[in-house]
């Protein structure tokens, strides 16, 4: 990994844990296009949401304070979407031909 | 625009689940194909950024509020196929752990922001850089349209699987969703513009459509 590829990651995945962990809990808690048409015509009630999920709406649980709550969420589900991503290109992408694969 | 479960009939369900199941085929192969090895950590880095983005939502018209989507930004600098990934594996984390859209509405979220926002709002972005000026700006205004184009696709998609189910009539849900989802649209074409002009300013060979298709 060259110093490059590193200080992509660190900026990259450090912008996206900032916004995720500090700046989400402040974020809008209105609902969003979809839940809004749901609602305004009605067919909102045949929503079911899954109980298995282990993080409901972004709140993680066992964190009293709300806010706290949604940035410890945004933060562990960042860093779980990077690890997923990251591990899957890796090893996917197409392999070198000097046998370092 | 995330699609809870019971919104969706099982056979729509069923049927986008089998296209995006293709498409993510198809990605998985060209990614085999085509990721080098400096692709790996933007890739990565790509799917962080659009899930914490996508918890930031901001308020439009009348107490609804709008989150941006992301599928043009990885498509601009990844290409249509990888977005589409990077859209599904966003996706199926959101789904199975947070519960934001279906365990059977996955197919079709996959398929209303992968594959119609990520594949379908990159060609479109192709095309509209082919008329474009061959600047930084005429590849900037392509981003801009591409991606409120992406938004308003994918909410289209949506609305007609909502038709296709009997969820909602035709005259109601598709002027309702492309009307929100215009104004949604504006926000995603500002983040998506911002952040691939700071990109280009500070990483250029990040973006990936900035190289291949010789708009310097």
């Amino acid at each position: 990994m060259t110093r490059k590829r590193l200080g992509l990651i660190f900026v990259g995945v450090g912008v996206s844990l900032l916004l995720a962990t500090f700046i989400s809990p402040y974020a809008s808690s209105s609902p969003d296009g979809l839940e809004r048409v749901a609602a305004d015509h009605g067919f909102q009630p045949r929503a079911n949401a899954w109980d298995g999920a282990p993080v409901k709406d972004y709140a993680m649980p066992g964190i009293k304070n709300e806010k706290v709550a949604t940035g410890i969420a945004g933060l562990t589900g960042t860093l779980g979407v990077f690890a997923v991503a990251f591990g899957l290109a890796a090893l996917l992408r197409k392999k070198d031909t000097d046998g370092n694969a | 625009m995330h699609i809870p479960d019971g919104f969706v009939s099982c056979s729509i369900n069923a049927a986008t689940f089998a296209a995006s199941t293709v498409a993510l085929g198809v990605a998985v192969r060209q990614a085999r194909r085509n990721l080098d090895e400096r692709g790996v950590p933007l890739l990565g880095v790509t799917a962080a950024f659009v899930f914490a983005a996508q918890m930031l939502n901001f308020p439009v018209a009348g107490g609804t509020s709008g989150h941006f989507l992301g599928a043009l930004l990885a498509g601009v600098l990844l290409g249509p196929f990888e977005s589409c990934l990077i859209m599904g594996v966003v996706l199926i984390v959101q789904a199975l752990v947070f519960a934001d859209g279906g365990i059977t509405a996955l197919g079709t979220n996959i398929f209303n922001m992968g594959i119609v926002g990520g594949i379908g709002g990159t060609y479109l972005f192709y095309g509209l850089r082919r008329v474009l000026p061959k600047t930084r700006k005429g590849f900037l205004a392509a981003v801009a349209v591409a991606s409120w184009a992406s938004v308003l696709g994918a909410s289209a998609a949506c609305a007609m699987e909502l038709i296709l189910s009997g969820t909602s009539p035709a005259r109601v849900v598709l002027p309702a969703m492309l009307g929100v989802h215009t104004l949604i649209g504006i926000g995603e074409a500002i983040i998506t513009t911002t952040v691939v002009g700071m990109v280009l300013a500070v990483r250029s060979e990040l973006v990936g459509a900035w190289h291949e298709g010789g708009a310097r």
